[in-house]
């Protein structure tokens, strides 16, 4: 047990460190563009590009350059955009992931007991109109744009209906840290957590719905039923159960997806400085070490929720354990 | 009839698992099969019988030994260098519905090996030469010619048998090793494809390999008979001295198992205990000495060797249930 | 209820599938009847109707557009027509039921001894511990090694065997007078089948319990079996005491499912006597006789659906014994 741990934290690091060099690769050492004049920024001088080619050791080694980016993401921290104008990267992603991990804890919470009541109550209801309505229900979450529900949600919480009691408790567009107060933090994040979450509470629904179905032809769910277990029993014990592994996984990837910036439209939407924000503003200005410290982050949370989905699937299923 | 078709030396085949184990699928086998001749292999499920079928046609490569197949080795050849040889040599498996894509009709799938391979001067086969052979085909294995414009899943499991039998004839091939091949099928329907083996057999002048774990059925078509147990040969010999008086405690205990259509009063049988065990882990000794009802103390150290017996029979076991005059 | 009453009494049972609009008849009035410490084998080949049957009296088809007409007595209680709430308290507890594939019947995620104690605790108030002391109790008592430790593994790590003696195990938890075996010896080696097959004799000793057994092995028939019903396309060809069936097979069918099998011992025929063809579909089922098509002694008067007449200790769905040619005596019938 403790050896395979090890083992996949070895592949963890192996896998992270693959990625910054990819990244590192692409930005930096990509022939004919000079990332000097990237990081010093439009018009700079001539004694601000030396001091930049100095300080990342563009005049040396590409190894020894990757050593020194990778130190000042690390080690000193004070990778900087534009070099003297600009801000150091890692307090902005330290900023933005707060935000990201709420909204993505928030809705991830809000889709799994969504999808896992709709996609139960659908298989047990299986042909009839309840299952027909939650999985059109699912189809409809499904193709409804985030951008689209996020504006008509503010429309409808922000403008229209914002002065009557129904919704005059949600605040302004924006974030509430959790520590400044609680409630707030709430109130501020509910709303795009729901519009965050009706798109995988319509995937994970129908997935797991398609799941127990083919789980109810299964061997041992007549062996269960056999065995006088009542139809909640044989349903949520011996299929939901067994259906959970396929959920997982999904979870797994899109959760982590979600936290190194695939939420960016929710962000944009409401208002919320988020990673997803950060990662598009780094682009579309080519702040290359942005880019290069919002990947990393990124590519750490999705290896990490990588390997947490494995340790998951270790205590699903035990056939694993074995293998 | 004295140059042996198929003759096989040493035959190991080892499997690498993870955490370093071995799974050794065959160990040290050797096999000769006469022309004309039918091989039964039987033995539980994990002894290898199929593992060596297909390692005799190499379609799965092995650790070590020699084969030699119509006086050419042919455990060194490479794929080209097999080519020619594949249509001497076809295979014939358990499940016929998987071994036929189900998106093709079954005329082209029979006509598949033939449009492969050249014939014997080396040409291309024209489209006329194939329509006739397919139509010897269909009648050899009592189809009619409608079939081939049909689709497997139109066919019940025994026509379904009979359509891989005519694609594993199409190319007239000396040996057929079919694993399995009516194992899957209805009481009613195992017969009649029995019975179409036993006929191909004599018109067509075939040999067999064929591995069963159905004593009787393997009774039924088999000249010579080969027992397996953990990947090693227990027991060889004419199926009739075999299973009338089989020597080795497990053919005995095999025999003994099997539950026979007839009514026997206060039947009492010596069963074996327990399950095969694990390959990957094989007793010590003699690796039935742990199920073994006359299991003495150096059965558990000593590996015995196959030594022939009087009647010609070879059988690895320290204490043969027939005795050495 | 009285003693002398069978323990389970199916009358005219019947199961039809809806298909494309049309009913789609699997099981054709069915009767049988199982006593108290007898051991029935329902035998047929796949397509006979004999699954169906079983899972019928176990109220296990739920499927839209099934319907099940006839009759099944179980202690007088009848069983057709039943809410899914009174079956659920007799499944389990007074009927229970072991597969085919031991591999697939144990959910994967649970421990063998966590799946044994649920049956025990859903059926009767008992604490944890004392749930598992009888599931210790009882694998031990079906020669499993180890119980206590057997207990807790997973189905993946258990042989076939082990397996199957694991789902004996459970299906007696509850002390069950019927016990249905669905082909339970099909995926085991022959070994290991006779050792299973040797377990399910002597349940009627041991827990007193019936058994219905379901398979497509006559072999296994003659090892096992009190009593023998053969099926051929959904209806009964012949039913009676095993050793008169084995000795003089009523109907030409069992007759020729007997002689097709390749026997083990005696002089080796050159070529096995088969039946020629294939098992009717239940949409093109003869009006007549189902096994006529295939028949060696098919003759004008089989094309009326024959019903079952009594021929000494049997009862026969065929003409012959009535017109005075009944079939030979089997020479091999018993030794």
């Amino acid at each position: 047990m403790l050896t395979a741990l090890l083992r996949r934290l070895a592949q963890t690091l192996f896998v992270l460190f693959g990625i910054s060099v990819l990244v590192f690769l692409v930005f930096f050492a990509t022939p004919g563009a000079d990332p000097t004049a990237r990081i010093a920024g439009k018009n700079a001088s001539p004694e601000t590009m030396e001091k930049v080619r100095h300080e990342y050791g563009f005049d040396r080694p590409l190894p020894v350059q990757y050593a020194t980016m990778m130190k000042k993401l690390f080690i000193t921290r004070d990778l900087t955009s534009y070099v003297d104008r600009g801000e150091p990267v890692v307090p902005e992603i330290v900023m933005a992931a707060p935000v990201t991990l709420s909204l993505a804890a928030g809705g991830a919470a809000i889709w799994v007991i969504a999808s896992v009541t709709m996609g139960t109550v659908a298989a047990a209801f299986r042909g009839t109109l309840i299952d027909r309505g939650l999985m059109i229900l699912g189809l409809i979450g499904i193709s409804l744009p985030v951008f689209w529900l996020g504006q008509v949600a503010n429309l409808v919480t922000q403008a229209r209906y914002h002065d009557t009691w129904m919704f005059s408790w949600v605040p302004g567009l924006g974030y509430i840290p959790f520590s400044e107060s609680p409630t707030g933090w709430f109130r501020a994040l509910i709303i795009p957590w729901i519009v965050l979450a009706v798109l995988f509470t319509g995937i994970y629904g129908r997935v797991l719905r398609a799941d127990l179905v083919a789980a109810s032809g299964e061997d041992f769910m007549r062996t269960a039923r056999a065995k006088g277990l009542s139809p909640a029993r044989v349903l949520l014990v011996h299929g939901l159960r067994t259906s959970m592994i396929t959920f997982v996984s999904l979870f797994g990837l899109d959760f982590a997806q979600l936290i190194g910036g695939g939420a960016l439209l929710t962000e944009v939407v409401f208002g919320l400085q988020g990673v997803g924000r950060l990662t598009y503003q780094a682009l579309s200005n080519l702040d290359l070490p942005l880019i290069m410290a919002s990947v990393m982050y990124s590519a750490v949370f999705v290896v990490l929720a990588n390997a947490v989905v494995d340790v998951i699937y270790v205590f699903l299923d035990p056939r694993v354990r074995d293998a | 009839m004295n140059t042996t078709l198929l003759h096989a030396e040493g035959l190991r085949k080892e499997y690498k698992l993870p955490r370093g184990q071995t799974l050794r699928a065959l160990d040290n086998i050797s096999l000769e099969i006469m022309p004309g001749e039918v091989l039964g292999l039987v033995g539980e499920s994990g002894c290898g019988k199929s593992t060596l079928g297909r390692c005799l046609l190499r379609l799965t490569e092995l650790s070590s030994g020699t084969i030699t197949f119509d006086g050419c080795d042919i455990s060194s050849l490479n794929e080209r260098a097999m080519r020619p040889l594949r249509r001497q040599m076809q295979m014939v498996f358990q499940d016929s519905y998987a071994s036929l894509n189900p998106r093709r009709r079954i005329g082209d799938l029979i006509a598949e090996p033939l449009r492969v391979h050249p014939d014997n001067n080396g040409k291309k086969r024209s489209s006329s030469t194939i329509e006739a052979r397919l139509a010897e085909l269909t009648e050899l294995v009592g189809l009619s010619t409608s079939a081939l414009s049909r689709y497997p899943h139109e066919f019940s499991g025994g026509q379904r048998q009979r359509i891989n039998i005519a694609r594993a004839l199409a190319l007239s091939p000396q040996l057929i090793v079919a694993d399995e091949p009516v194992s899957a099928l209805d009481v009613s329907i195992q017969a009649q494809i029995i019975n179409l083996f036993t006929d191909l057999k004599e018109r067509l002048g075939l040999t067999y390999i064929f591995i069963a774990h159905d004593l009787a059925v393997v009774r039924q078509i088999s000249t010579r008979v080969a027992v397996m147990y953990l990947g090693a040969i227990v027991e060889q010999g004419e199926t009739d001295a075999i299973l009338h008086t089989p020597a080795h405690p497990y053919t005995a205990a095999l025999i003994a198992a099997v539950p026979e259509p007839v009514i026997r009063k206060n039947a009492s049988r010596t069963l074996l205990r327990g399950d095969v065990p694990s390959p990957v882990s094989p007793p010590s000794g003699c690796r039935f000495h742990t199920r073994c009802p006359k299991a003495q103390a150096d059965c558990a150290i000593v590996v015995p060797d196959l030594r022939p017996l009087p009647d010609g029979r070879v059988v690895a076991c320290h204490f043969p249930l027939v005795n050495d005059p | 209820m009285p003693d002398d009453l069978p323990l389970l009494e199916v009358r005219d049972l019947s199961v039809s599938f809806r298909s494309r609009g049309r009913d789609v008849p699997i099981v054709e009035n069915v009767s049988f009847s199982v006593d108290r410490q007898e051991i029935l084998g329902i035998v047929g080949e796949s397509g006979s109707g004999k699954s169906v049957t079983a899972m019928a009296i176990m109220g296990l088809i739920d499927a839209p557009g099934v319907k099940i007409t006839g009759s099944a007595l179980f202690r007088g209680q009848e069983l057709v027509g039943l809410s899914q709430r009174s079956f659920r308290h007799l499944r389990g507890r007074e009927i229970s039921m072991i597969f085919q594939d031991p591999m697939t019947a144990f959910t994967p995620v649970y421990t063998i001894g966590w799946q044994i104690d649920e049956q025990i605790r859903v059926h009767e108030a008992i604490s944890r511990t004392g749930a598992r002391a009888r599931t210790v109790q009882l694998l031990g008592d079906m020669g499993v090694p180890d119980p206590e430790r057997t207990a807790n593994r997973y189905p993946h790590q258990l042989s076939g065997g082990l397996r199957q003696r694991a789902m004996i195990a459970m299906a007696l938890s509850c002390n069950p007078s019927l016990l249905i075996a669905d082909e339970p010896t099909t995926a085991l080696d022959v070994t290991v089948q006779a050792q299973i097959l040797d377990l399910l004799r002597n349940l009627r000793h041991n827990y007193g319990s019936s058994v219905l057994l379901i398979t497509h092995d006559m072999g296994v028939v003659a090892e096992t079996c009190d009593r023998v019903m053969v099926l051929y396309s959904g209806r009964v060809a012949e039913r009676g005491p095993a050793e008169a069936v084995f000795r003089q097979p009523g109907h030409p069918y069992t007759g020729a499912l007997l002689d097709s099998i390749p026997p083990l011992t005696g002089p080796r025929p050159e070529r096995l006597p088969s039946i020629a063809g294939a098992p009717p579909p239940p949409l093109e089922r003869p009006s007549g006789c189902a096994f006529a098509p295939r028949c060696h002694y098919v003759h004008e008067s089989c094309m009326i659906l024959p019903s079952l007449i009594a021929y000494g200790t049997q009862d026969v769905a065929c003409v012959l014994p009535a017109e005075g040619h009944p079939l030979p005596p089997r020479a091999a019938g018993a030794a």
